[in-house]
């Protein structure tokens, strides 16, 4: 088993979302280890991009935020070695194509693989597109994470039965952001995805109350939680850590024992 | 040139949102079938004929010939269609073809505001719902555009996010799509973005180059010896190209828009400037930093303000088939007045990239030879800009 699959061996996962870097990456850092001390099961690390075009405003003026404050990739690997020295949960980049293929895909995920990552997003590579980076991430043990949205209708049978680490399921059409409520009917994505594959599959998209949260987890094994994240750490700034600590528990309470 | 899959040598691609897979499927599906279809193409071309004014003029401009003293020069006018600019083809192509799958709204990306204009023009003609993106700063720079759109019955968003340009607009548009597919259309304004777009933008400005080569061979009897236009995301010169690109003995030009200079960072000459990318739906050369970062380009035309080339002209430039030379602001200005006092023709300033080009290349040229410079768009939008830049503040 996987390391991925690792962090739903023990009942229904939450995967919260942080961008790197926003405000700082010293913030970044205290943030992870406090949501891993809070009960997050895997951790999604965004390398901001300019033009992130699956992300709402929210996520949108973090990566600027971030950008601005002059994080690179670089800077990003180093934040990841650092996590390392104490965080042992499943940590996964998400972020763009560009961002990859312009550090050199190879290159990349061989950092990845000695930084300590275990795989990787990348929203804007379909099941189509994924030839480009599937046979590296697979040479270098980082899993390419496959999105399911709910348009995907005949593609979702194949998406999943080549996925790896889990399933990304996309709860709702549009971008990323905090929704009042969820109109995609979940339990039957969710059970196509688990009628084709093993591995586990996590919802994420507008999710942000634990009783959407709750409700989610009972038709899936993971929950994924980024814009209300970011949302916190864009009010607090650096004094975010206690607040988003406190939301990430009373997440995974939501959705313990389900 | 299309492969199967979208490819245009290693470019192009469908670097896309799962979310949105299934539309471009859908979209692609759609336009292999009434491509062929003759009642498509005979509700096309009549639309292109009596409503957009084709097929466009090659207009022989002698005294801009005399001048320059070497090579003939000829025009393809497609600032004479119907709103103004080449944008009018590939829009009424894609409307019909949204109206015939059924969609009933259309959404568009603009930067000069000719795109939104089109799109705007043929929303109102065919009775769809129309909302176009438009940067902050080129709602600022274009305010007629932005006034004939909403005149037309389309809603114009502002968009503020990143450097409130062009690519942002783009961007922008695919965060709507995807959240409203069912009724929606992109109409994407250039040759970029994913497959199928990139062909079915080319194909739709085709006609522009399958006039100009029956043109010309009417007028002189022989194909041109070089084919010049400008190039942003690249529509109006792919379309000026496409039918010659067999024709080995035409040079093929595009002109990038170099801004304040390619040895700037102020500039937005892909070619000159980029690296291979991933950005906006396809794989393509494009202005960005060492880890991948869009550029924050810069041309004082809205129009050719974009980071990105489409990945047919990606691809020419690779084989070599096509040259791709920057042209700065400066160059652009003046080639706008030379022309406008020259031959009374006022360009856009989009097609005055082009234009420069010409000015340098046809005193180089023997009088036996012949270029067609394409004037992709008049330049009426462009004119308080052009006197601002000269000092010179106009109200209109």
């Amino acid at each position: 088993m996987s390391k991925i699959q690792d962090a739903f061996a023990e009942g229904k996962a939450f995967i919260p979302f942080v961008t790197c870097g926003d405000p700082d990456l010293e913030t970044t850092a205290a943030i992870v280890r406090a949501m891993a001390q809070s009960g997050a099961d895997l951790i999604e690390l965004g390398i901001p991009f300019s033009d992130p075009t699956a992300e709402g405003p929210v996520i949108q003026e973090a990566n600027l935020r971030a950008l601005s404050g002059g994080v690179t990739t670089d800077r990003v690997f180093d934040l990841v070695r650092d996590l390392r020295r104490d965080v042992t949960v499943p940590l996964v980049f998400m972020t763009y194509a560009n961002v990859v293929f312009s550090y050199g895909t190879e290159k990349f995920l061989a950092n990845c693989a000695e930084a300590g990552v275990d795989g990787l997003i990348l929203p804007d590579v379909p099941f189509e597109e994924k030839e480009d980076f599937a046979p590296l991430c697979q040479q270098y043990g980082v899993e390419l994470i496959s999105l399911v949205a709910p348009t995907s209708e005949g593609r979702a049978a194949a998406i999943a039965r080549e996925a790896h680490g889990f399933v990304y399921i996309v709860s709702s059409l549009g971008v990323t952001g905090v929704r009042s409520e969820i109109k995609t009917d979940i339990p039957s994505l969710a059970g196509l995805v688990k009628a084709n594959t093993q591995i586990p599959c996590a919802v994420g998209f507008g999710i942000s109350t634990p009783a959407q949260a709750a409700d989610m987890a009972r038709h899936a094994d993971g929950v994924i939680v980024g814009s209300a994240i970011v949302k916190l750490i864009g009010q607090h700034g650096r004094k975010a850590v206690p607040y988003v600590a406190e939301y990430v528990k009373s997440m995974k309470d939501a959705i313990r024992g389900l | 040139m299309t492969n199967p899959n979208g490819r245009f040598g290693v470019h192009g691609g469908q670097y896309i949102p799962e979310t949105l897979m299934n539309a471009v499927i859908e979209l692609e599906q759609a336009y292999d079938h009434y491509k062929n279809d003759p009642d498509f193409n005979r509700e096309l071309t009549r639309l292109f004929n009596e409503y957009a004014g084709r097929p466009s003029r090659l207009y022989y401009a002698e005294k801009l010939t005399r001048e320059l003293g070497g090579a003939k020069i000829y025009l393809k006018r497609e600032d004479l269609n119907h709103t103004g600019a080449h944008k009018i083809n590939n829009v009424l192509g894609q409307a019909l073809l949204a109206k015939k799958m059924g969609k009933t709204r259309l959404i568009a990306e603009t930067g000069a505001g000719q795109h939104g204009v089109a799109t705007a023009t043929a929303a109102a003609l065919l009775d769809m719902e129309c909302v176009v993106f438009m940067g902050e700063e080129d709602i600022r720079r274009q305010a007629l555009n932005v006034y004939k759109m909403r005149l037309l019955g389309s809603q114009v968003v502002s968009v503020t996010s990143g450097t409130a340009t062009l690519k942002d607009a783009v961007s922008e548009a695919m965060r709507e799509w995807t959240s409203r597919i069912a009724d929606t259309h992109y109409c994407l304004g250039s040759v970029m973005g994913p497959h199928p777009f990139p062909t079915i933008v080319r194909d739709f400005q085709a006609v522009i180059s399958r006039e100009a080569r029956a043109q010309i061979l009417e007028k002189e009897g022989r194909l041109p010896d070089a084919v010049i236009a400008c190039v942003g995301g690249g529509s109006n010169a792919i379309g000026s190209f496409y039918h010659f690109i067999w024709d080995e003995g035409v040079r093929l030009i595009g002109c990038e828009a170099a801004g304040r200079g390619v040895n700037t960072a102020e500039t937005a000459a892909t070619i000159a400037t980029g690296r291979l990318g991933i950005f906006h739906g396809m794989k393509s050369y494009f202005c960005q930093d060492q880890y991948g970062q869009i550029a924050p380009v810069y041309s004082i035309s809205a129009g050719l303000d974009y980071p990105g080339i489409g990945p047919e002209h990606a691809h020419l430039h690779d084989i070599g088939r096509a040259e791709y030379v920057p042209i700065t602001d400066e160059e652009a200005v003046e080639a706008f007045e030379y022309v406008s006092r020259t031959e009374g023709i006022i360009p856009a300033l989009e097609s005055a990239h082009a234009l420069a080009y010409a000015r340098k290349l046809a005193p180089t040229m023997g009088k036996d030879q012949i270029i067609i410079v394409t004037v992709s768009g008049r330049g009426d939008k462009d004119c308080a800009a052009i006197a601002r830049y000269r000092g010179e503040d106009i109200h209109e």
